[in-house]
């Protein structure tokens, strides 16, 4: 079983498009949709949605007023200023916790001379295992201003590695998340093979540096493709040269194409609804599912 | 006057509008790039920028010859970046937070902090405009400590406009805290509208005031249009799909120097929001873009 990670320095290069394509060529994949702080692959595969599950991680404060004398420890230990007074008829009544800003370091529970704050586990969104017309499919959507997406993405992975050791799937197509820290992080440890899709302009060819850099942090079997090449085609050619200059392999290009959008709209993969870059794309999946990536090693990372 | 660029997702022109909206302001105005992953403005405005500070983050150092390996610094960390087994604990830098709980709690002080570096503000500056960017190590995990090193350069006096990393986690409420209006970009696209209502839902349990620009839009997809329209916000600025945009995108060029006439339709968008503020606050600021006879 191989597991390939589709990722981009930045978001709105075409990531999720071409994913929903490659699960459409590969026939017999799990899907993961990684990209939980931005989950648009639904949009396009549209699972029956078989099981939900909430994901917790971490905790927050909680203050119980009735027992908060208001002594103000809770807002000094706090480093996040997460710990706000509470004022009732012009007096400091008691202090509560905004939730958006705790950390859950736990300091203000540890610290509280009269034991006020609960310190319950915190629900940060959902994940949903479902079934598409190309497979089955794993996703997640992590509640609004929610930390730690890291471990969402892990666990999507490892749910996604369950259907497919069970199913003996040959592929795992995960989306990734844009960027290049924790959730990224998360997405490619231990995968057997990174597709970077990269816009042809100035910015793309910065943010495919930052991410090249960590996939050869992670020893990661590389490749890059360009999208919407045509709208650069010298910008396209220096980020090819590039790509070959960091040691990464290319796996191609694909045209600007209005299809794509057409597609999108009409809930389709572009290969699917057809197109000039449909052709493209099988191109593309020609030069991954050939290529030599290492067997997927277990997904560890946590973050 | 803080003005947060955001979207739900990215790629949708976050950072086109963050330049080209600072581009038309008057003077003084400072644009922070918060996109730390990959801070992105400075390819459009070319800022001569200094060598840059190093932004630091806390982290446990253990005095051995203190330590007891009473354990108590590996109890409180609810990020296991500090264990201790009834020995010398180990202390896992990348994974600590930085909330100095072991510290305070250790009984005979043998813990201290030293800060880790985890990225680089820069700042500098390009024509009329004031420069900040935060650039995030590569392997570093987390970004928020470093956006809040950035927005401690938001100016006093004049506007600051804060290019906002994408999504709706952490690094994007650290981003939007505290702003005074709220930018949403968005594309006329299912994905677009989508992510949209995910930007929607955190500005709005931030209780910021907000409104949408849509880029790339083009007559025949109206459902960002729609959506907004039900759900009554207002719509600043559409950015027509025209080859020129893009092409000077990635060229690296500001729209309102490749395509003219969208200068006057960013000047219109200066006034809306600064106008959506003032609304609010009373602190009058020149309404005006940067070309004269334009109120
Ligand atoms: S430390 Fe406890 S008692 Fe003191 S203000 Fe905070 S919650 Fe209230
Ligand atoms: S748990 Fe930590 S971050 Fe949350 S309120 Fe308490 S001290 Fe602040």
């Amino acid at each position: 079983m191989k597991e390939l990670v589709v990722i981009s320095g930045k978001g709105g290069t075409g990531k999720t498009s071409l994913t929903a394509s490659l699960a459409a060529l590969a026939g017999d994949a799990v899907i993961a949709d990684c990209d939980v702080d931005a989950a648009d692959l639904h949009l396009l595969l549209s699972p029956k949605v078989l099981k939900v599950e909430e994901f917790r991680s971490g905790r927050e404060a909680v203050i119980r007023p009735g027992d908060c004398i208001a002594c103000d420890v809770c807002r000094d230990v706090c480093r996040y200023d997460a710990v706000r007074p509470v004022f009732e008829n012009g007096r400091k009544a008691h202090y509560a916790v905004d939730a958006i800003a705790c950390e859950g370091c736990g300091v203000c529970v540890r610290f509280c001379p009269e034991h006020a704050i609960d310190f319950p586990e915190r629900v940060c969104g959902e994940y949903r295992i479902g079934e598409t017309r190309f497979g089955p499919m794993v996703y997640a959507q992590l509640g609004i201003g929610a930390e730690n997406s890291g471990k969402l993405v892990s666990t999507v992975r490892k749910e996604a590695r369950a259907i497919a050791d069970d199913g003996n799937a040959r592929w795992i197509l995960v989306d990734g998340p844009p960027g290049i820290a924790c959730p990224v992080i998360a997405s490619i440890t231990g995968s057997s093979l990174a597709l970077v899709v990269v816009e042809p302009t100035l910015s793309g060819i910065h943010d495919m540096e930052r991410v090249l850099e960590l996939t050869r942090h992670f020893a990661l079997p590389t490749f890059v493709c360009i999208n919407k090449w045509e709208l650069n085609p010298q910008m396209t050619q220096e980020i090819e040269a590039a790509a070959l200059a960091a040691g990464v392999s290319l796996a191609g290009r694909i045209g600007y194409d209005r299809a794509v959008t057409d597609a999108q709209i009409r809930g389709l993969t572009v290969v699917e609804h057809g197109g000039r870059a449909a052709e493209d794309i099988r191109a593309v999946w020609a030069a991954l599912a050939d290529a030599p990536g290492a067997p997927a090693a277990p997904a560890t990372m946590e973050v | 006057m803080i003005i947060a660029i955001a979207s739900g997702k990215g790629g949708t022109g976050k950072t086109t509008i963050a330049t080209n909206l600072a581009m038309c302001l008057q003077k003084p105005v400072r644009l922070l790039d918060c996109d730390v992953e990959e801070p992105n403005c400075h390819i459009f405005l070319n800022p001569d920028l200094d060598g840059g500070e190093r932004a630091t983050l806390p982290v446990p150092v253990i005095d051995e010859g203190l330590c007891n390996n009473c354990g108590e610094c590996g109890r409180i960390c609810q990020f296991n970046a500090i264990v201790s087994l009834k020995t010398k604990p180990l202390v896992f830098p990348a994974l600590c937070h930085g909330c100095g709980g072991c510290m305070r709690v250790c009984p005979t002080g043998a813990i201290s902090e030293e800060g880790r570096e985890i990225g680089t503000v820069e700042t500098g500056t390009s024509g009329h405009i004031e420069f900040v960017q935060g650039r995030l190590d590569v392997g570093q995990a987390q970004s928020p400590p470093l956006i809040r090193a950035v927005k401690r350069h938001i100016a006093e006096e004049g506007v600051t406009i804060i290019d906002c990393p994408p999504g709706t986690s952490c690094p994007v409420i650290a981003a939007l805290k505290g702003c005074d209006y709220a930018v949403l970009v968005t594309e006329s696209t299912p994905f677009g509208l989508h992510d949209l209502k995910l930007a929607v839902a955190t500005v709005r349990l931030l209780h910021l005031d907000f409104g949408v620009v849509i880029n790339r839009a083009t007559p025949h997809d109206v459902m960002v249009r729609e959506y907004c329209k039900k759900e009554r916000i207002p719509v600043l600025l559409e950015i027509p799909d025209d080859r020129r945009v893009a092409e000077a995108y990635s060229r690296g060029k500001l729209i309102v120097e490749a395509v003219p006439e969208l200068r006057e339709s960013f000047e219109r968008l200066c006034c809306a929001i600064i106008s959506r503020i003032q609304h609010r606050d009373a602190a009058p600021i020149p309404c005006a873009g940067t070309t004269p006879g334009v109120s």
